[in-house]
């Protein structure tokens, strides 16, 4: 198994948790430029709508000498949200993080099923490349918004991008579904399976209890979306009409009279769709709270407090939040007894996160921070995970949900939860395991650069998008000044903008600091946080095959501080 | 770094105090409500606006100081955790979040429960289509779907004071039917016909606006809401009954 290996088995088709787990983070990390290029498209519309596009405007939108068209914009939204979630968060947290630390973090020397993680990221391959392709079809790229509710998704005359870029799309979804699914299925048995001599259910550090739960949650939850987009492949491709109801006349056209069946009920799709991804928002911010708890641990260099707690309300987390979809349906005609229903287990779930919240203040509190980068991240994280949690009551409370339903207010509510909380506890998680996956440490100095901007800067972007919601601006419209209510909003949005641009721009420095250091020799330090847990037992980069004698456990992952010779002890050592 | 980082959350803080305290002033806030129900969700919204700013000030107050106290010498304590600590902070915030739930049940009831429908018959029926609003009246014999139908695009026109019915019909895609005003906001279904009912207080005009993605055009599918006082409204539907009547002679 680890003889030495061709330049393609090792790097391109390889068998290896470490490179796949590397594959998932360099692929994450290209479409979250790509991602990131269409949010400040997005921006530049909102804040000075209709002016010419710098830089891309002119390759974009042709037609129009540079000026976004309407259709444009609704392609912008509707790819930035699907490649921010589906090709950037989620493999970026479970293909990247869970691939790299799990079967480490375990004691294992490899993934349960290897083949099936090689096929779990080449599947991605094509998915993501049908995504990008979906964008330059020539009748236009998916339109109907990521959360593709038909019939605006499924009748090809509803809209320029229904046609072949909403196919392209759904195969792209469908490709990337299987792909997670069969990655849940991998990681799911590498835990119960691959654990080392002593590593008992007890012993696991939180990061590997999140990411457990977030293959539970992608396998129940995600085959749903999955057949749900078949059936809209099928609703489109081969006529039926499991979500297109009777005597609809778009656009001029009678999709009955074209042969299409009727009948169909356009909320069973909202029902299907919401029922994975919603549950996706917890597959998108557990890991980040497990690998935050991790990281607090060993740079606060205290044990984390109330290790059964946490490990509770993440199980709390993934049972409850399968029953919370509704949430997104109050206002959708939705039988107002189930959105009661849903209310409940809606304002329920802020129980577990707010235990979370209270565990990490409690972890923190004497503990003897080092405030490096990976440290001060984690802060970040907790500080903008609260913020976008709290906002969430409104949107949970039926009544207040009315006004706020599919205004900025949502955007800026998930975008706390997905930007401030996932990708704030990506780049502490980036500087903590940086040197176990290439031998070399981040330049700190340049690390806290780049959290300081970005800290403030990310509120600067989507705190006061609160504000524009309440005023009434809505979602995905491509104008708001059509509205002469809303006219008043443009310095604000023109100062969300900006602020964005500033928060992209800030980025350079992640990726000087990253380049630079991949530039720089090796230092190969096996553990330089003094961190307990089993990773740290293994040269850095481990070689294939990960330990070259399997860890015995013999305690807990959190195991710092206290009065001994030194201020942690490793799991491996003994008493 | 810490005192810093420290600044950072406190500031942060500061922020999302200070983005609520000015809001109202520079018309950053709700619309002013002119329906007889929106008050309530106005009230709701504070009471959760004021617990929410209350978590959220104690939290990060809690985070700078745990994050200032880190410089102390010495080790930290290998404490794994304290059961009564765990109790009371599960118990204190579930207490909270069940008089919040609890708290707008009645609201929720009122503005959507079938019981809850005022007994008028429906005023008016909204058709949304790709990226218009079109309204139908009954028209004198009270019935939809007859030959004395009174259509009218954009401008919707309800008496004030009045409960207010309104029949919600899509005839393509899902479109939103939201009046920020008033606090109403429901989708347009195709195959439901979704009813909505409110009573608007104060005459005037109110926008009307498409807040469910319904294609190129979502943007600019704008309406407007013509609060009249009775006899005005009454006057309206007279107009539109000439104005139809003439159109059909024009036809003829």
């Amino acid at each position: 198994m680890n003889a030495p290996q061709s330049f393609w088995r090792r790097w391109v088709f390889s068998l290896d948790h470490k490179v796949i787990g590397l594959q998932f983070l360099v692929y994450s990390a290209f479409f979250l430029v790509a991602g990131g290029a269409l949010a400040l498209a997005i921006r530049w519309q909102l804040a000075w709508p209709w002016s010419k596009v710098p830089i891309v405007g002119e390759a974009l939108y042709p037609a129009t000498g540079g000026v976004m068209t309407p259709e444009g914009y609704t392609v912008l939204f509707t790819l930035h949200g699907t490649i921010m979630i589906f090709f950037v968060v989620v493999p970026l947290l479970l293909g990247a993080f869970g691939n790299f630390l799990l079967p480490l973090m375990i004691g294992a020397r490899d993934m349960a099923f290897p083949r099936l993680n090689l096929a779990s990221f080449w599947l991605m391959v094509p998915a993501g490349a049908i995504a990008l392709a979906s964008f330059f079809v020539a009748s236009g790229g998916p339109a109907s918004g990521w959360t593709a509710y038909p019939p605006l998704a499924t009748i090809a005359r509803a809209a320029p991008g229904s046609g072949l870029g909403q196919t392209l799309w759904l195969l792209s979804l469908f490709l990337a579904g299987v792909s997670s699914t069969i990655g849940a299925i991998n990681y799911a048995a590498t835990v119960i399976q691959l654990r080392a001599p002593g590593m008992t259910w007890t012993r696991l550090p939180l990061t590997v209890w999140s990411l457990f739960f977030s293959s539970i949650i992608q396998l129940v939850a995600l085959p749903v979306l999955t057949a749900g987009a078949v059936l809209q492949l099928a609703d489109r491709m081969v006529g039926t009409g499991f979500y297109t109801p009777a005597n609809l006349v778009v656009n001029q056209f009678s999709p009955e009279g074209a042969g299409h069946a009727a009948g169909g009920l356009p909320l069973l799709w909202q029902h299907l769709f919401w029922f994975y991804s919603h549950p996706a928002v917890y597959v998108m911010v557990l890991p980040a709270m497990g690998m935050v708890s991790d990281v607090l641990a060993v740079h606060g260099r205290k044990p984390v407090f109330g290790y059964k707690p946490m490990v509770l309300s993440m199980g709390v987390i993934v049972v409850l939040g399968m029953f919370v979809w509704g949430h997104h349906m109050f206002v959708s005609g939705l039988d107002p007894a189930a959105g009661t229903a849903f209310m409940l287990s809606t304002i329920l779930i802020a129980l577990p996160s707010s235990v979370k919240v209270f565990n990490w203040l409690a972890t923190l509190w004497g503990s003897r921070p080092r405030y490096d980068t990976a440290f001060l991240n984690a802060v970040g994280f907790v500080a903008l995970f609260v913020i976008g949690g709290l906002s969430g009551l409104w949107l949970a409370s039926t009544p207040v949900d009315v006004p706020l339903h599919d205004t900025a207010l949502v955007v800026g509510h998930f975008h706390f939860v997905v930007f401030g909380g996932s990708m704030f506890a990506v780049f502490a998680a980036l500087h903590h395991w940086f040197p176990k996956m290439t031998g070399r440490r981040l330049d700190e100095r340049l690390g806290k650069l780049h959290f300081v901007g970005t800290f403030v800067l990310t509120a600067c972007v989507f705190l006061l998008m609160h504000q524009l919601g309440m005023a009434g601006q809505p979602r995905r419209v491509a104008d708001p000044y059509v509205y002469p209510g809303l006219a008043h909003l443009k310095p604000l949005n023109v100062f969300i903008t900006k602020s964005a641009l500033l928060l992209a721009a800030w980025q350079v420095f992640l990726v000087v600091n990253v380049v630079k250091t991949l530039l720089a020799r090796p230092a190969g330090e096996k553990n330089p946080w003094d961190a307990t847990t089993l990773e740290w037992e293994t040269p850095s980069p481990p070689p294939h095959g990960n330990f070259d004698l399997d860890p015995v456990v013999l305690r807990g992952p959190y195991e710092y501080g206290g009065s001994g010779e030194r201020d942690h002890v490793r799991q491996v050592e003994p008493a | 770094m810490r005192r810093l980082t420290v600044l950072l959350i406190v500031l942060l803080a500061a922020a999302c105090v200070w983005s609520f305290v000015v809001a109202r002033e520079h018309g950053w806030w709700f619309p002013r409500n002119v329906s007889a129900f929106g008050e309530r969700i106005d009230h709701l919204f504070e009471l959760i606006t004021w617990i929410a700013g209350a978590v959220l000030v104690i939290v990060f107050l809690l985070l700078a100081l745990v994050v200032w106290r880190g410089a102390r010498a010495g080790r930290a304590e290998r404490a794994h955790g304290d059961t009564r600590l765990e109790v009371a902070w599960t118990v204190l915030p579930a207490g909270v979040l069940v008089f919040l739930a609890y708290d707008q049940l009645d609201e929720w009831r009122e503005l959507k429960y079938a019981g809850s429908r005022p007994n008028v018959p429906v005023t008016a029926r909204v058709v949304a289509s790709q990226f218009d609003w079109h309204f139908v009246y009954p028209g004198r014999d009270g019935r939809f779907d007859t030959l004395d139908d009174l259509e009218t695009a954009y401008e919707l026109s309800v008496p004030e004071d009045e409960p207010v019915v309104l029949e919600l019909v899509s005839r393509d895609v899902i479109h939103s039917f939201f009046v920020p005003a008033l606090r109403v906001k429901q989708d347009v279904v195709p195959g439901m016909r979704p009813v909505i009912w409110f009573e608007a207080r104060e005459s005037g005009a109110y926008e009307i606006v498409c807040a469910e993605l319904c294609g190129w055009g979502h943007y600019k599918m704008a309406g407007e809401l013509a609060v009249l006082p009775r006899a005005r409204f009454d006057a309206r539907l007279v107009e539109l009954e000439r104005e139809f009547a003439s159109n059909g002679e024009a036809a003829r």
